[in-house]
């Protein structure tokens, strides 16, 4: 018999047991619905961070000692503040280069008190980083980093939670028990990992190091000229500082490499995901070949008729075969269809994000149809090797 | 060269194993049907008549001895090559019909042909003429359960017909029968191996059954106790 042949043969068995085939189809269908939308869920995690990544802007080369990373502060902190100053010498370049040590306080005033992140900087931060103030303020200066000042920037999250709708600039705050004047406010920028940048406040760097009791920085942060430098820049940059701390080791990242890592790290997680959904394919699958079984069983005496009649073990084959991939194949078109718009829904009515990928439906319904074949194969060879003289006689 | 036999069979044994213990059903079993013949192989049950039916019909095979299916040794074939026999040269007949329930008539009667590869349409037309030679041109649509034992009868004769084979092999086609269906569907039989010179060979139990063939073979205990037209594979030219 030729395909079609048994696929219409395949179809009219699964319309006799509507119920039972719908109920089959529910397990496949659930599963390749979880597959969709976890790995949309993955992916979208994905974009998220990717985009944060790039909102930092581009062009950036992080510099840190030892091994980067962007988890864990730095433990030997041999990167300090006159390294900028070397770094721009020996470079020659005219780059900006911002430095960064941050520590989480207490911020005050008046009543209000909120925790937030402390960040010893220096006045290249807003051009590295393109980050706008709002009118009416200003940025630290080379001064204020020079004598020592204690003059803070608030990020806008900060400036609204301890001075609400008062404008904040020129006015007094305590930060970790030390009175400083406040005279700039941040735009709003956003989150990067989750972490609300708008939360920030920079202070100078000196200042901050007087107050951690601490002279290192924990990284710097350059902007080249174009984003076709960043590679020569970062291996400059790492040379240049070796050469000043002979046996020191530093490391520089740039963010296509940061982008790369995370990718990574997302990309996992994506396929973690879509391993757990596909154990819920597995069982749908099972379920297949449990109601197979008992159509085998049930159908045995047409088994039997149809070898009668002149079918071959391989028509029978084809037939059940036929079957279990119809209705997996069926119930997978039915899970991208759910899986689809419960991503869609999910991104719609949730701050969670889900991108749909072109190649997860695609392979969730490879997979179901796989799924068919290797839990139908059973069922199917053993209607197929059934003796025509026992099945006719089966009542 | 004469056209062989429809059906040869030369010292034919089947054992089959049952919980370790050879149950020999068939004991050598020597017969020859010709072309056109119409027989009944009667005999009690046990007798190893369902045996002969089968290997006649090669759903199975002979343990021991030569069997000629068309003149090809069933021995010879392998599974496939077998059910590609079955297809074109044997129809089967039922005690129990043994149609396809949600099928309808015409289907039911069309479906070996699918097994040879006709289009749907060719299928149809001829099985609609099969159906036709059995005097249900008008139940081409109804499924089994709407129609009589008889119809439903006729509808598998139709379905052993429709790939106009050498050999109908009825096993108990009046069982599930009162005696007046029975000795229509008999009247069928009889009158399609008349006119289209195909074989018949009945297996039954029912004395006046078989008395409506022109030859009877009588089976027991595995062995052919009484052939009324015995035919035997070495003088096969007096036919």
């Amino acid at each position: 018999m030729r395909l079609a042949e048994s696929l219409r043969v395949a179809l009219e068995a699964l319309l006799v047991n509507r119920l039972r085939s719908a109920l089959t189809m529910f397990g496949v269908v659930i599963g390749v619905a979880a597959v969709v939308v976890l790995v949309a869920l993955g992916s979208g995690a994905r974009d998220l961070v990717q985009r944060e990544i790039e909102g930092l802007g581009s062009n950036i080369v992080f510099v840190g000692p030892g091994e980067f990373s962007l988890t864990a502060a730095p433990t030997a902190g041999r990167l300090e503040l006159t390294d900028v100053e070397y770094l721009r010498q020996t470079l020659g370049e005219d780059c900006p280069i911002a430095v960064s040590l941050s520590s989480g306080e207490t911020v005050r005033a008046g009543r209000n008190e909120a925790f937030a992140t402390v960040l010893g900087t220096n006045e290249a931060l807003p051009e590295v980083f393109d980050r706008p103030l709002r009118p009416g303020g200003r940025y630290l200066t080379e001064t204020d980093v020079e004598s020592r000042r204690r003059v803070v920037v608030l990020g806008p999250r900060v400036a609204e939670r301890i001075f609400g709708d008062v404008d904040p600039v020129g006015r007094q705050t305590i930060i970790a028990g030390a009175r400083f004047r406040v005279i700039g406010v941040l735009e709003e920028k956003g989150q990067t990992f989750g972490q609300a940048r708008d939360n920030d406040l920079h202070i100078p760097v000196t200042t901050a190091q007087r107050l951690l009791g601490v002279n290192r920085v924990d990284f710097l942060a350059l902007r080249a000229p174009s984003a076709a430098d960043t590679g020569r820049l970062r291996a400059a940059v790492v040379d240049a500082l070796e050469r000043r701390y002979p046996g020191e080791r530093f490391s520089a990242i740039t963010q296509t490499q940061l982008l790369g890592t995370v990718g990574t790290v997302l990309n996992a997680l994506t396929g973690v995901l879509a391993a757990i959904a596909a154990v819920s394919l597995l069982v749908g699958g099972v379920g297949v070949s449990n109601i197979m079984l008992v159509g085998v069983r049930e159908r045995t005496r047409e088994i039997g008729l149809r070898k009668a009649l002149g079918a071959r073990r391989r028509d029978i084959l084809a037939q059940f075969l036929a079957e279990s991939v119809l209705l997996t194949s069926i119930g997978g078109a039915i899970g991208i269809a759910l899986g689809i718009t419960g991503a869609l829904a999910i991104t719609t009515l949730s701050p969670v994000p889900a991108t749909i990928t072109w190649w997860s439906p695609l392979l969730a319904f490879t997979v179901s149809a796989a799924v068919g074949i290797f839990f139908g194969v059973a069922p199917a060879r053993r209607a197929a090797r059934l003796d025509p003289v026992t099945a006719l006689r089966t009542e | 060269m004469s056209v062989p036999p429809a059906v040869e069979a030369i010292d034919v044994t089947r054992a089959y194993e049952l919980d370790g213990t050879r149950v020999q059903a068939l004991r050598g079993v020597s017969l020859r049907i010709g072309e056109g013949e119409f027989a009944a192989i009667v005999g009690p049950s046990g007798s190893g008549k369902s045996t002969l039916m089968h290997l006649l019909g090669c759903l199975d095979r002979p343990t021991g001895g030569t069997l000629r299916i068309g003149g090809r040794d069933v021995a010879a074939l392998s599974d496939a090559e077998l059910a590609e026999l079955r297809n074109s040269r044997i129809g089967f007949v039922f005690q129990s019909f043994h149609l396809l329930p949600r099928t309808s008539a015409l289907d039911n009667v069309a479906l070996p042909l699918a097994y040879r590869g006709v289009p749907r349409g060719e299928r149809r037309r001829r099985a609609a003429e099969a159906l036709a030679r059995v005097g249900l041109a008008h139940r081409l649509d109804h499924r089994p359960a709407q129609m009589s034992g008889g119809e439903q009868q006729r509808v598998a004769i139709a379905r052993a017909l429709v790939g106009e084979p050498r050999l109908v092999l009825a096993d108990e086609p009046t069982g599930n029968l009162d005696t007046a269906t029975g000795h229509e569907v008999m009247d069928l039989l009889a009158r399609l191996n008349a006119e289209q010179g195909v074989a018949v060979v009945l297996v039954t139990h029912e004395a006046d059954i078989a008395e409506r063939a022109r030859r009877q073979i009588h089976i027991r205990d595995g062995r052919i106790e009484r052939d009324t037209c015995p035919t035997r594979p070495h003088d096969a030219q007096r036919l």
